[in-house]
């Protein structure tokens, strides 16, 4: 059984303009996103700034309340869940977060950062939580001798690590990764790459690996979802996604990544999308990606497909598209045609603004 | 390769701040040919932001100060110019992009403003025809729609179109030589793909020599026709781009390659990260600033620096290490065998 399952989950932020603060629009952040994530399994999210990936992993925490959707954490349903409730969920849900400058509180010790969830929620005597202290440092590879520094004595590497041991005080079993490694220099983040992958094996964790750079998402993530203007356009393994991936922004975005082999890059066709990503506050009609999308054909801007199952790999690869790339005996097509299994989604915001 | 626009010679500039001296560039040398790319690579701190700073001459003075070295744009000598022909020089002859583009642009003024500006500083034109080159610049550089752009402001260009924006103000004078700064860090990877093949169309069509300073290695081997490792202010290695990749023969060469996840490799790898933090430019010692993170250490590294050992044509390294010992320890990376496959 998945130990997250999350469904149809929206998150609209408000517009409010004028003296009287009145809402006249909606930026439709996180539009109808549903994946799951099995225990011990890494998910990533990926995709670029604006997309939603981080208000995805901040509503499912429900460190920000979402618009609709469910979000079910081992049976629990998280969005139902009291305030009571939702601190003893958090005991199983942790987040770290991308900037390891602004996370951490400038006046705190060391210990009392790393400390802090063990004492909200009362756990063990202080002698008890010292000494925890003491072992998550040890754990994430700090000296337990400098606990009684200030964040601002520390390198960025060092601060990522403080941030990680705060996420494991309370033992969760679920830890969203937000951009954990994006803020770092190249050696120091394969360092706290390393560092996750390990507490993971350990530990037994599961994590949501939200992140924009394509390489670490393959390296850590088991699956991983593309997401475009507030929704998954695709979800798969991992492997067939880079292998095979089916839906052209996911094609676009795998060919713009630049690989650090000259040989490679010689020989390598990139795919150059033209314009910008357009704003959430007006998404297109129809796929969001359409505007931009070189497959795109009138069909495209009638509705935003819903995510489909196209290809041998089954459930483990869908995709939102209504002309999907196939992979058949090796070569790749793509259909004139649109693909039979693709459904039009549920109607999304451009059509209930039109009701 | 063409004719020789750049050199650059054991180029030194220090910060002289109230806790102590920075060194942020120590004695570092390299050259640029017409329609050439270098690629200047390294983490924070390496000093390679302000080795190109220190070509252009804006290293801010107080505290920064270049205190040896020679830098000759086609033999002239720009350490001796006055601020004056310095002036005339920038925008002309060398210009430069910045890695964020929303505080490299002025908030107040229309975008064509800014280019029209660039372009009467250093050509004799009128205030309306500077515009209308600015328009055409701005649609050169591929923005839709530039005749109504040119009178937008910064803040309606969207990141992408404002690093476009910069490129056109870079280019609005035919420098020789373009500096990029990281001109691609704050953007996504799509509009990352857009930029960096306008500037490659720039630099074929006005055959410009590019530096590009960067942290991605992915970029350098994109672009790159030569590379240049910075380490704590100095030249750890350089040479032509597959010889770095390929033959690299600095041990932080081999961390900064064994820490990169690959998206191009099936099989997942553990990553090889470079042990500790980056050193303190503050207490940076007399010889390698990389020892303590340099597991292949030997006694004299830290007393002195290594003098140039050239090892292939035109590819340089500063290391103690004896080159067969050198090899030798290559060999052995786990991850080695996969960078030359």
């Amino acid at each position: 059984m998945s130990l997250l399952e999350v469904k149809n989950l929206k998150k609209y932020f408000p517009i409010k303009t004028g003296v009287l603060k009145r809402t006249t629009g909606q930026v439709y952040a996180v539009d109808d996103v549903s994946f799951s994530v099995d225990k011990g399994e890494t998910l990533g999210l990926v995709g670029e700034s604006g997309c939603g990936k981080s208000t995805t992993g901040r509503t499912v925490l429900r460190l920000i309340e979402a618009t609709g959707g469910s979000v079910t954490f081992d049976g629990v349903d998280v969005m139902a869940a009291s305030r009571a409730e939702v601190q003893k969920l958090r005991r199983d849900m942790q987040i770290i977060f991308q900037d390891p400058y602004a996370s951490l509180n400038p006046r705190k010790r060391v210990k009392h950062i790393i400390g802090e969830p063990l004492d909200i929620h009362g756990i063990g005597t202080e002698q008890e939580r010292r000494r925890r202290v003491f072992e998550l440092m040890e754990t994430v590879g700090l000296s337990a001798e400098h606990a009684e520094r200030y964040p601002h004595e520390f390198s960025g590497g060092q601060r990522q690590r403080i941030g990680v041991a705060r996420a494991l005080a309370l033992r969760p079993r679920l830890i969203i990764c937000d951009e954990p490694v994006s803020a770092l220099d190249v050696s120091i983040r394969a360092q706290i790459i390393n560092l996750l992958e390990d507490l993971q094996d350990e530990l037994g964790l599961t994590y949501v690996f939200i992140a924009h750079d394509l390489s670490v998402v393959k390296h850590l993530s088991d699956r991983v979802a593309v997401m475009y203007l507030g929704k998954i356009v695709e979800i798969s393994d991992s492997d067939l996604l880079y292998d095979h991936p089916q839906h052209p922004y996911t094609e676009a975005l795998l060919s713009a990544v630049p690989i650090p082999d000259p040989a490679t890059e010689r020989a390598r066709r990139r795919i150059i999308l033209e314009g910008d990503v357009p704003s959430p506050a007006n998404p297109p009609k129809g796929c969001v990606f359409h505007p931009r999308c070189p497959r795109a054909q009138e069909v495209c801007t009638s509705a935003m497909p819903a995510l489909a199952v196209t290809g041998e790999a089954g459930e483990r690869h869908q995709v939102a598209c209504y002309f999907p790339t196939r992979y058949e005996g090796g070569r790749r097509s793509v259909s004139e045609s649109s693909f039979a299994g693709a459904q039009p989604g549920a109607a999304g915001p451009a059509g209930a603004a039109d009701a | 390769m063409g004719e020789r626009l750049l050199e650059v010679k054991d180029l030194s500039t220090h910060f002289f701040t109230h806790v102590g001296v920075v060194k942020a560039v120590n004695g570092v040398s390299f050259t640029l040919d017409r329609e050439e790319t270098i690629g200047i690579v390294g983490e924070s701190g390496s000093g390679k932001t302000v080795a190109a700073l220190s070509v252009m001459r804006l290293v801010p003075d107080p505290p920064g100060k270049i205190v040896a070295g020679d830098v000759r744009l086609a033999g002239r000598d720009l350490l001796a110019l006055t601020e004056d022909e310095m002036r005339a020089v920038r925008g002309n002859d060398i210009a430069m992009i910045f890695q964020d583009p929303m505080t490299s642009l002025n908030p107040v003024f229309k975008v064509g403003d800014q280019i029209a500006e660039a372009i009467m500083l250093h050509q004799d034109k009128k205030k309306d025809e500077a515009w209308e080159m600015a328009a055409a610049l701005l649609e050169r550089v591929g923005i839709p729609d530039a005749k109504k752009r040119v009178n937008q402001y910064p803040f309606e260009f969207s990141g992408g179109m404002r690093q476009r924006a910069m490129i056109a103000m870079a280019i609005s004078c035919n420098p020789d030589i373009l500096i990029a700064d990281e001109p691609t860090t704050a953007l996504d990877v799509t509009i990352q793909a857009q930029i960096m093949d306008v500037i490659r169309e720039m630099q074929t069509q006005f055959r410009s020599g590019v530096i590009m300073i960067t942290h991605d290695l992915g970029v350098v081997a994109e672009i790159a026709d030569k590379v240049m490792v910075m380490y704590g202010g100095r030249t750890v290695e350089y040479g032509p781009v597959d010889a770095i990749y390929y033959d690299p023969h600095h041990p932080y060469t081999w961390g900064l390659l064994g820490s990169l996840p690959r998206l191009d490799l099936a099989e997942k790898h553990r990553l090889q990260p470079i042990k500790g933090q980056p050193p303190d430019l503050l207490l940076l010692p007399p010889g390698c600033p990389f020892v303590g993170r340099c597991a292949y250490e030997v006694p004299r590294c830290r007393g002195e620096w290594p003098p140039l050992e050239l090892v292939g044509p035109d590819h340089g390294v500063h290391c103690w290490i004896p080159v067969e010992r050198r090899l030798e320890m290559r060999a052995g990376l786990p991850r080695f065998k996969e960078w030359v496959a």
